[in-house]
């Protein structure tokens, strides 16, 4: 426990820390009688209280962004349970069927997984089911359950996007440790699907994309104009403010080494597509 | 030599000595008074944890906090960049050009990993590390992407294992921008050994979670392939 390192910690991603540790905010009042009036051992606690009176954060956030990720987890879920039971849409007798049934129980798990922590917090779990999507995004993919390269296309986006889904949480759960560990486990399972998604859709029977890479070249390489907004920023070179091509690396792999994130708001705008 | 105990002693007034400093600068703190100056000797009573692992409390010493934890994603995008390079200048046999292209990718990734952390770390970053492949058969398709695929799976779970360590929001971003490449790579590379074990259950549990490694876990497994000794002992480990 470690008062100062805390505050230090606190003022390098919230530089108004001091101002909202005022004195005369409600917060620091309570914490001026602490000196005398309660033991110093309960001061982890009573700090806690008034770092959440101060930022007035509750694990509020942290549920909606479970719940959020169990809709996109849903979304997935929903869509490869559809593919694999639509007669002759996967090859059968080929690996692509099993690589199919691995993902799908991943998003499953995944489910089940956000559903169990979103109550166990005292949350309320999101719930959909497959009557609730519509894969053809509102028309956009009317062939999608009907045809193979057309549904390893919305994978892919569904995949990379769930990616930049996940990577865009992370900082919203700074505060609760195991759960961003969580999600950084899923996170990185989401991006393994995609390499492999885009593997299948360079062989000819998916598509034969011989150019598509298991990672993101520049911005929208999915060969899908429609999926424009699940790639929107992916072709950036500015890390930290360090020009990566500067450095002495082409722009493709200045744009493949670092994939990016999307916002709640983007990634909610296009899953809004696929939802009834 | 001094025991535990007095090193610890030292260590504890130093930091003591820091902290008083640091109330002197901060006027906020005034405003509490007493209180504070009750917790600071709160916090220096409690000394940092660290994690003093036999192998890693010597050598390179990749520092504390942030900084700390970039430069230990700095050594192993090293180990992975010197690996790739290595892989790419002296092909396998009858590599496919396919295959190359897709090793000579990731190097380029690898390197721009390393080049990056070690622009960003600028004065904070540690030195060139010394690699030992020696157990890394180049000539021998199934020894190298058998390594590969450690290297990759290794630094997945480091990534994952580290975000929670991180204190500061871009350098937590940074890491996800990252991590999920790494994951790209080692799908493709365990594709390449077997279709289709991209993320079987050798890397993916249950509840479909890839695995998570502490730096200690990752750093014991790492220095098999480093000359370099690394010294992981100032780390957070919370």
């Amino acid at each position: 426990m470690n008062i100062i390192n805390i505050l230090e910690e606190i003022e390098k991603v919230d530089a108004e820390v001091y101002e909202r540790l005022n004195p005369r905010r409600e917060a620091m009042k309570s914490f001026y009688g602490f000196g005398s009036k309660v033991a110093l051992a309960a001061l982890p606690m009573a700090l806690g209280s008034m770092f959440k009176k101060a930022y007035g954060q509750t694990s509020t956030s942290v549920i909606d962004v479970l719940n959020f990720a169990l809709t996109l987890e849903y979304i997935e879920y929903n869509f490869y349970q559809t593919g694999i039971n639509t007669s002759g849409l996967i090859p059968a007798g080929t690996p692509a069927v099993a690589a199919i049934n691995n993902i799908r129980d991943h998003e499953l798990a995944h489910v089940n997984l956000l559903k169990g922590a979103i109550t166990a917090s005292g949350g309320t779990p999101v719930s959909y089911t497959a009557a609730s999507f519509d894969f053809t995004a509102k028309g956009n993919f009317p062939t999608v359950f009907s045809d193979y390269p057309t549904f390893l296309a919305v994978a892919q986006v569904f995949e990379d996007t769930g990616v930049r889904a996940y990577k865009g949480q992370a900082t919203a759960l700074m505060g609760s440790p195991s759960v961003l560990q969580t999600a950084l486990q899923i996170h990185s399972v989401e991006a393994r699907h995609a390499s492999h998604i885009r593997q299948m859709r360079k062989a000819p029977a998916g598509g034969g994309l011989t150019a598509l890479k298991p990672w993101i070249t520049g911005a929208n390489d999915s060969g899908v104009a429609a999926a424009a907004a699940s790639y929107a920023g992916e072709d950036n070179v500015v890390q930290l403010d360090i020009n990566i091509p500067s450095l002495g690396f082409s722009v493709s792999a200045s744009t493949e080494a670092f994939d990016e994130p999307l916002t709640m708001p983007q990634v909610l705008a296009i899953a809004s597509l696929f939802i009834k | 030599m001094k025991s535990l105990q007095e090193q610890e002693t030292e260590l504890l007034h130093k930091e003591s000595g820091i902290l008083t400093a640091k109330l002197q600068r901060r006027s906020f703190l005034q405003y509490a008074g007493a209180g504070v100056a009750g917790v600071a000797l709160i916090a220096a009573g409690c000394k940092k944890d660290h994690n003093t692992t036999p192998g890693l409390d010597t050598g390179v010493d990749l520092g504390s906090g942030d900084i700390g934890i970039l430069n230990y994603a700095y050594a192993l995008e090293q180990l992975e960049g010197a690996f790739y390079d290595a892989v790419v200048k002296s092909p396998y046999a009858n590599i496919p050009a396919n295959e190359l292209a897709l090793l000579t990718d990731i190097r380029d990734h690898e390197l721009a990993h390393r080049e990056f952390f070690k622009k960003a770390l600028a004065t904070s970053a540690i030195v060139g590390l010394q690699v030992d492949f020696s157990s890394i058969n180049f000539a021998d398709r199934t020894s190298v992407l058998n390594a590969a695929k450690t290297f990759e799976d290794l630094g997945v779970t480091a990534y994952n294992g580290a975000g929670k360590l991180i204190k500061t929001a871009k350098y937590l971003e940074v890491a996800g921008k990252i991590v999920s490449v790494e994951a790209r790579h080692a799908a493709l590379i365990r594709d390449l050994i077997l279709n289709g074990s991209f993320a079987d259950a050798t890397a993916i549990d249950a509840n479909g979670l890839d695995g998570a490694r502490t730096p200690i876990q990752v750093l014991t497994m790492a220095k098999t392939y480093l000359k370099t000794s690394i010294n992981a002992s100032n780390l957070p480990t919370s």
